[in-house]
């Protein structure tokens, strides 16, 4: 299983082709969420809220940029090993894993301030949208952040060297692919 | 080119390593054929209880009625909530538990790794938890029979707003379509990375037997639709255990949007339901002609043309949805053009069979009923793809008799083909050769007594999930017709016996198959019969195409693929 090279009768390497198959079942799961939302919403027109004035737009901006900042970091992190630099990958993958448990945390607070504003999930359409779609996301951020620290243990051990990143670049193709689930979901459930 | 799992260190595993939370994809592939014939069975017995339904309404079951409990039978007579909830049943298991499992799971597991001169899975424990989160899926969705309100009983469709007010044998229902989207979407991106990357030396795409091409296109199906399926079904799940209103009206919900999204898994699961058995069918059709499959490119660019158009058709499942009728047209026209790629593959199994040296084996008999009962199953599809007559048509037993010819005339008997087509590389042993005929003729006797009747009745305006058709004035003449029906699948389930007798005598005193008792050319043949853990002793490197059959000049009749 962990030999050297997995590159494959295709010239990829096979753990990280299962990954990138993996993302296409992902997108299809959250085109079929986001899709029934826009659904929902053009047959809602007249009853949706503004976003703005239910959620708070600031707060979720600066949550935005967090989980932005987060990629940025895991790039960092896997260019270091690339040069051989396994402390930079640490660094890299430690400020990720922050920055993600940043991100869970301010949503969980933001879940708490508009639920006692009385926005629930069973409240409207809306809330049914809101609370499903960001709390699918985040269920993908909590998975993440956990894969993430399974890679931070590792990267203690032997696995990791110049040429051998494999385990970060899977978790990095994830993480990337949460983050730019986010920024639709932020552009679609927060601003327009 | 390098094989990352060549190199297995000889240890003998444990009982429950190697027989229950095996790695070894054979293993898992008889696992999957167990577990889906087992569900078969179950599945069957369901139907044959809605047959006496339709057949005596209102009279007490004979021998069995007096063992169901008073919410299912008072006297032995069916109650009208068992009837929804046999019929949901008995498509879920069968769809969901039987046939794509069976095809995918079964077959997809034991056969692509040897047909591509691979040692294994490329992600062998994905593949085991792809298993191990199927199998309890189908006990989840039949554990609601355990409950006071019975099982889930709004049909395999599950249309809201029934759906998400009904008991708890609706839940229980989603989560075990859930449980088995997720093993699927697991074996999807097995079957895909393992084709893409761990083929033999030599085994360029355009070599590949048809029945990994077919699992291939299946795959890419069941990857992509798949997850639409599960957010639907999480939604649906939220409906009804969280308040939310997704497909309630009276909360802004939107009901005809489940139906979209059901289908658009639904309409592509057909083709994961047809696919994988056109391509067995194309292996077994050539080996016993003795020839090449006739088309070979044509036959795989026809599954890639079928696959696409399947995406693109689900709203002819809505023609009476209430949906815009300019898009029923336009669906009417995009179902229509799957016609073509069909008939591309049907004239080509007649072109290949054309003055072909037959041998008459019971899978090749299996085979050949497949692309008749197509046919019949194809044709009338024809007649639901155009609007106007769907609008007749539709919801009424014309619709059941096209459903069962493509998924029993087709997939079933596939099946049975693929199971004696490869029972001697899985067991070392042949399947008995006249209880498989006896079988065959049997079935396919008994197969179109039942259910090409059904045309004639839904034509005649039967409906479809009626608990009592006397009761209608209309139907009153039709009724020695249902009779027929009930009798007929009555004689098929019976018809199964010399099949479970062959399968169980020939596991254990079957007679010894050599490496390749078919003289077929594929190369899971060049494997030792049972293949070892690992599969090939070296390798294979391939040198030609999988169905040169009778190559003028050559003293045999066959040109196995390594063979150089």
């Amino acid at each position: 299983m962990k030999s050297e090279s997995n590159i494959g009768s295709l010239g990829v390497d096979t753990r990280k082709l299962g990954v990138w198959l993996f993302l296409a079942s992902e997108i299809m799961f959250f085109t079929g969420l986001i899709g029934s939302y826009i659904v929902l919403r053009f047959a809602n027109l007249e009853s949706w809220p503004v976003p703005s004035t239910v959620l708070n737009i600031p707060l979720t901006a600066l949550n935005t940029f967090i989980l932005i900042c987060s990629s940025a970091t895991l790039v960092l992190g896997l260019a270091s090993i690339q040069r051989g630099d396994k402390e930079g990958l640490q660094v890299g993958l430690f400020l990720t894993i922050l920055l993600g448990a940043a991100f869970l945390s301010i949503q969980m607070n933001e879940y708490k301030a508009l639920i006692q504003e009385g926005f629930t999930i069973s409240g409207s359409i809306f809330g049914s949208c809101f609370f499903t779609l960001t709390g699918f996301h985040g269920a993908h951020v909590f998975a993440g952040v956990i894969w993430l620290t399974v890679v931070f243990l590792q990267s203690f051990g032997p696995r990791f060297s110049r040429d051998q990143f494999c385990g970060v670049e899977m978790v990095g193709l994830y993480w990337h692919f949460v983050d730019l689930v986010w920024i639709i979901l932020f552009t679609i459930l927060y601003l327009i | 080119m390098t094989n990352n799992h060549i190199i297995h260190t000889e240890h003998k595993p444990s009982f429950i390593r190697k027989y229950v939370f095996s790695t070894d994809h054979k293993v898992i592939g008889i696992q999957f054929l167990f577990t889906t014939l087992f569900f078969f069975l179950v599945g069957g017995v369901l139907a044959l209880l809605l047959r006496w339904q339709l057949g005596f309404p209102g009279k007490p079951m004979p021998l069995f009625g007096s063992w169901f409990p008073d919410n299912m039978m008072v006297g032995g007579i069916m109650l009208p909530e068992f009837y929804n909830v046999l019929f949901t049943i008995h498509a879920s298991v069968m769809i969901f538990f039987a046939i794509i499992p069976i095809l995918v799971g079964a077959f997809g597991n034991f056969v692509v790794p040897l047909q591509i001169g691979a040692s294994d899975m490329a992600f062998p424990k994905l593949n085991m938890l792809s298993y191990w989160i199927f199998m309890p899926a189908p006990f989840v969705v039949l554990a609601g029979f355990l409950t006071e309100s019975g099982a889930a009983a709004t049909g395999w469709t599950a249309y809201p707003p029934l759906s998400a007010i009904e008991p708890v044998g609706q839940t229980l229902w989603i989560i075990g379509v859930i449980l088995v989207g997720t093993s699927s979407i697991m074996g999807a991106v097995n079957y895909l990375t393992t084709i893409l990357n761990l083929r033999a030396p030599g085994m360029s795409f355009f070599r590949m037997p048809l029945t990994t091409w077919a699992i291939f296109i299946t795959s890419i199906l069941s990857l992509l639709a798949t997850p639409v399926l599960t957010s639907a079904m999480i939604m649906l799940l939220f409906d009804r255990v969280m308040g939310t209103h997704f497909f309630l009206a009276e909360g802004g919900g939107h009901a005809l949007l489940w139906q979209h999204m059901f289908w658009f898994y639904s309409h592509p699961a057909v083709y994961i339901m047809i696919l994988p058995a056109m391509g067995i069918v194309s292996d077994v059709i050539s080996t016993f002609s003795r020839k090449p499959l006739f088309g070979y490119r044509a036959m795989v660019f026809a599954i890639m043309a079928i696959a696409f158009l399947g995406f693109v058709v689900w709203g002819h499942h809505m023609f009476q949805s209430g949906m815009n009728p300019t898009v029923g047209t336009t669906f009417m026209l995009s179902t229509m053009l799957i016609a073509v790629p069909s008939a591309i593959k049907t004239f080509n199994w007649l072109g290949t069979m054309w003055r072909g040296s037959l041998r008459l084996t019971p899978a090749m008999l299996n085979a050949v009923a497949f692309v008749s009962m197509f046919v019949i199953g194809g044709l009338s599809g024809i007649f639901m793809a155009s609007t106007t007559v769907d609008i007749y048509i539709h919801d009424t037993y014309f619709i059941v008799g096209h459903i069962h010819y493509v998924l029993f005339g087709g997939s079933m008997f596939a099946v049975f083909a693929g199971i004696q087509y490869w029972f001697p590389k899985m067991f070392g042993r042949k399947m008995d050769d006249l209880l498989g005929k006896i079988h065959f003729v049997l079935t396919f006797i008994f197969f179109n007594c039942t259910f090409f009747p059904m045309h004639i009745l839904g034509v005649g305006g039967h409906m479809r999930r009626i608990y009592d058709p006397t009761q209608y004035a209309h139907l009153q003449d039709l009724q020695p017709i249902n009779v027929f029906i009930t009798i007929s699948s009555f004689l098929l389930g019976l018809a199964q016996i010399p099949f479970i007798v062959n399968l169980i005598k020939s596991v254990f005193w079957g007679e010894p198959a050599g490496r390749n008792p078919w003289e077929a050319n594929t190369l899971e043949w060049a494997a030792p019969s049972p293949p070892p853990h690992g599969n090939f002793e070296v390798i294979p490197t391939v040198y030609r195409g999988p169905y040169e059959y009778s190559e003028p000049g050559r003293d045999k009749d066959w040109h196995a693929q390594n063979e150089e």
